[in-house]
């Protein structure tokens, strides 16, 4: 049997059943066989082997730090770590050393937790697909499952197996990749627009986003101040909340983290019943480009909680359709920002040129970013020239409290959680998604999960079942801001309900399963 | 980057000032001028590098010009979702700082403590001294 969830795999680290270099090094090795996947920009094996080998004395004497101690984590790599090379997948940063970690890291490191590496993504967080960074495309473990291929076989069509390989989404994919493929219990990720969610949905994992200000985001390279939020992947609701347990709470090093006092650790209540639930079903949500499949179990889904006693009603956010306009462009503002600061002065890339400041921040940049970040920061930097500033970034401003009204209209209307699609349809192959750009694409995959970053909402992505092709879906639960608890024990309700499948990647699991022998007594599953 | 001439062939059919407007995007009213890319590209200090970059900016700002239908008559701009809490100060104590070596370290020059940059207070050249997108 094997130990696939954190809360598991912590008990048989507590009853000896493994030890921390024991699991630390199965993580190692499917690493390495799941490199083809291209989740990992840097494994620091040396840094987890040497933090397994000190937990493991924690163990020993009796002293674990809690249910995180000896677990593997990965990061993604747009969060500083000291001493580990964090490159935002960008040639600005190629090289670059953080100091200091950042707060979220620095406290999954005081539990405890073994940090495996960081991963990949799209440059800068900006994308939908985990396609453009610059040490290339992050492939979804789910395109090697048995699950996909046997469907697969029976489609006279279906070409060569690899070269039609699926996108993880993004833009936190290799976090994703990271979890999906069992290389880790839990990874960070980050969300601005879905980052996390997206990703999450299109590899069958949690994806969870915070409510904003619930988080640090202190040692996250910044995307968009107002928006950005670290997001945390797993393979269970359980998994994530332990996780947020560790990370949430104020920061006097991040003056958007809320001082009020919050339940900690978040061990969520089991939900015996959905009676006194209201779930809410946004309409403008019901959009043609959905498909089928996902409109489907989004319908069933909400069937499911009738069926069960809670109530279900239609909500309206009337806002929705210009929600995603207004996303593209408070976005693309604060990343021409937040995105000055690479100069090549006094970190990351720096150029040849040395006729004057000028010509060298110029050609830093130009040599630096990629065609992505350099058209949003250009976009952005249009939006706030003086002459358009009011009309539209102020416009844009002005939007985003009419967007996030609506939300709080919603709730007040005695909805308790909101559930929507998370993406528009399952995974769709790397060839088939390179078609459009990624502003079209960011623009057709956001469009369920960004009015929740402009609203700074907690949500969840939750898998669901899979699709007539073997992949993936997931669904949306989005809380009242603060109520982060809430909304994750009526997902961890959802989760029992709908019992996703796990993932068959049964050549890599073969080798692991001589190492998992003596899990055996320990055994806990889903199905508890 | 793009040779002068590739530029001036390009430009003649599109004629003065007009821009470089994508034929796909029905709004591209030439308010991507010359004089605009150039402004954009010295406040950015990021080139555009492409007809291609340009086509995309228009088409992005067509997208925003989607928000004027929103009627926004008496709304306040927000700034934050935080809006209606005080921010947190903490007190002022010296608690950590005295890295001056570990933050020198990620620079590609340096000289004892300082950072060297290039000669500053010298503009960029003008458009129609450098390569690409010349004044009409």
């Amino acid at each position: 049997m094997e130990v696939l969830f954190l809360l598991s795999v912590s008990a048989a680290l507590k009853q000896g059943q493994i030890t921390p270099t024991e699991l630390c090094q199965k993580c190692l090795s499917l690493i390495k066989k799941t490199k083809f996947l291209n989740a990992y920009i840097t494994v620091s094996e040396e840094v987890a082997l040497k933090q397994a080998e000190e937990s493991e004395k924690r163990y020993k004497n009796g002293q674990s730090l809690g249910d995180l101690d000896g677990i593997p984590i990965a990061v993604k790599d747009n969060f500083s770590t000291s001493g580990i090379e964090t490159t935002c997948a960008s040639n600005m940063l190629k090289g670059y050393i953080p100091p200091y970690n950042a707060t979220v890291v620095q406290k999954l490191l005081d539990q405890g937790a073994l940090l495996m590496g960081k991963t990949n993504l799209d440059e800068f967080a900006m994308g939908s697909g985990s396609t453009d960074g610059i040490f290339g495309p992050v492939k979804n473990p789910w395109s090697y499952s048995k699950q996909y291929r046997e469907k697969r076989k029976q489609n006279p069509h279906s070409k060569n197996e690899d070269s039609d390989w699926l996108i993880t989404g993004g833009s936190s994919g290799g976090s994703a990749a990271a979890v999906s493929a069992f290389t880790c219990y839990a990874a960070l990720g980050s969300d601005t627009g879905g980052s996390t969610r997206n990703p999450a949905a299109h590899c069958g994992l949690v994806g969870f986003k915070p409510s904003y200000g619930l988080v640090s985001r202190h040692g996250l390279i910044p995307l968009v101040n107002s928006m950005d939020v670290p997001g945390i992947l797993t393979r269970c609701v359980d998994d994530a909340a332990i996780v947020l347990g560790a990370l949430a709470g104020p920061d006097p090093k991040d003056s958007t983290t809320v001082h009020d006092p919050i339940n900690k650790p978040f061990m969520l209540p089991s939900l015996a019943d959905v009676s006194k639930l209201c779930i809410g079903i946004p309409k403008e949500y019901l959009i043609p480009e959905l498909s089928s499949e996902v409109r489907s179990l989004w319908s069933k889904a909400a069937d499911l909680f009738e069926s069960e006693g809670a109530k279900v009603l239609e909500v309206s956010l009337p806002h929705t359709s210009y929600s995603i306009v207004c996303y593209h462009v408070l976005c693309t503002s604060e990343v021409a920002s937040n995105m000055a600061r690479f100069d090549g002065l006094q970190y990351g890339h720096r150029c040849d040129i040395n006729v004057s400041t000028e010509a060298m921040y110029a050609a830093t940049r130009r040599e630096g970013f990629n065609d992505v970040v350099r058209g949003r920061i250009l976009s952005g930097n249009f939006f706030l020239l003086k002459e358009n500033y009011e009309n539209y970034f102020v416009k844009a401003q002005k939007v985003r409290r009419l967007i996030a009204n609506d939300f709080v209209n919603a709730f007040n209307s005695g909805v308790d959680v909101l559930l929507t699609p998370t993406t528009l349809s399952e995974a769709v192959p790397y060839l088939e998604f390179i078609k459009e750009d990624n502003r079209t694409r960011s623009a057709q995959d956001d469009i369920f999960t960004q009015a929740v970053n402009m609203a700074g909402l907690p949500a969840v992505s939750i898998p669901v079942a899979l699709s007539n092709q073997g992949l993936p879906i997931g669904l949306q639960f989005i809380g009242r801001a603060f109520c982060d608890q809430q909304l994750l024990t009526v997902a961890r309700w959802f989760e029992k309900q709908v019992q996703f499948p796990v993932i068959q990647l049964q050549e890599l699991m073969d080798d692991c399963s001589a190492v998992l022998e003596n899990e055996k007594s320990a055994s806990v599953s889903l199905k508890q | 980057m793009w040779s002068r001439l590739v530029w001036l062939g390009l430009r003649a059919p599109l004629g003065g000032r007009q821009g470089f407007t994508s034929k796909a995007d029905p709004q591209g009213s030439g308010r991507i001028t010359a004089q605009v890319i150039e402004h954009l590209e010295r406040l950015a200090l990021v080139d555009f590098g492409s007809c291609e970059a340009v086509a995309r900016l228009e088409k992005a700002i067509a997208f925003a010009d989607r928000l004027r239908a929103v009627d926004t008559d008496g709304v306040e701009p927000m700034e934050s979702v935080l809006e209606d809490r005080c921010l947190y100060l903490r007190s002022d104590n010296v608690v950590e700082g005295n890295c001056a070596d570990e933050l020198l370290q990620n620079s590609h020059r340096v000289v004892e403590e300082y950072f060297v940059a290039p000669p500053g207070n010298i503009s960029l050249p003008k458009l129609d001294e450098q390569e690409p997108f010349p004044h009409s």
